[in-house]
């Protein structure tokens, strides 16, 4: 995780960042909604936005459902678009189960929202090309998504 | 179709955005999860549930959906469908269940999305 950052720290970069509260569940969206216009109106390819926007939705959610505090920040170089969620809270126990399709330690409360289908982490995985979890119980969580950019040539 | 012929074919409530009707559908996805919308919905799609809180307007955002259908005559609160507005996102509201709803688009010729959507 750090050889990426002082990596990052010598090419331009756009650094954004989100303080995420215990049960503020409107953070979610607005964070992700807040990134998708900043990568439009980068040039990203939408596929690209909408991937980085999905991987922030779900990530910001598992740390407002799951954590006490924490903080999102979105890296954005030339080359790829680093998400990253730090939590505070009870951690996860088992990353490995908690990576399968429709295991979920969600209460009723946060089904009935439409969240909590076991399908946050799966979203991740699926729309970034790197992910990386490091969680200790009873402290918090660190999620790493890592979305490459094509280059200008291969747009097409 | 458009989102005009959908307004027909549910006898829907338009409940804003309405100038943007002649959008094209080209996908229906049903569903009360977000995150299975976030999941499988591709992009020009319309969106059909029951559930009415702001999360739907954020995943149909992120989404690039077409629209929002709510089924069995829901109807969110007003600063949701401000919020809607303000993103331009068309809100219909169909006294139709869900099940129904999605089988009469269904025999209207719209498709549903496939998994490997993206």
């Amino acid at each position: 995780m750090n050889r990426i950052n002082e990596e990052a720290e010598n090419k331009p970069q756009l650094k954004l960042e989100f303080e995420i509260k215990e049960k503020d569940f409107n953070v979610a969206g607005e964070a992700a909604s807040k990134v998708k216009k900043t990568l439009q109106q980068l040039g990203l390819t939408p596929e690209a936005v909408r991937n980085i926007a999905i991987v922030i939705y779900e990530a910001v959610m598992n740390v407002v459902i799951h954590a006490t505090c924490g903080q999102l920040k979105v890296i954005i170089i030339p080359e790829r678009v680093t998400v990253l969620t730090e939590d505070k809270g009870i951690g996860i126990s088992n990353i490995e189960l908690a990576m399968k399709e429709g295991y979920s330690t969600a209460t009723h409360e946060i089904r009935e929202m439409g969240f909590g289908a076991g399908m946050g982490l799966p979203n991740i995985k699926q729309c970034s090309h790197k992910l990386n979890i490091k969680s200790q119980v009873g402290v918090g969580t660190v999620l790493e998504a890592i979305i490459y950019l094509p280059s200008k040539d291969e747009k097409g | 179709m458009n989102l005009r012929d959908v307004q027909k074919i549910l006898k829907a409530e338009v409940l804003c955005s309405e100038h943007l009707l002649e959008r094209e559908v080209e996908t229906g996805f049903g569903c009360d999860l977000m995150s299975e919308m976030l999941a499988f919905a591709g992009s020009h799609t319309l969106l059909i549930t029951s559930l009415t809180n702001e999360h739907v307007i954020h995943t149909a955002e992120i989404m690039d959906a077409v629209g929002v259908v709510y089924v069995s005559g829901k109807q969110p609160a007003k600063e949701i469908i401000n919020k809607a507005n303000h993103n331009n996102i068309p809100l219909l509201s169909t006294p139709f269940l869900m099940f129904e709803c999605c089988g009469l688009l269904f025999t209207s010729g719209l498709k549903g999305c496939k998994r490997d959507n993206s």
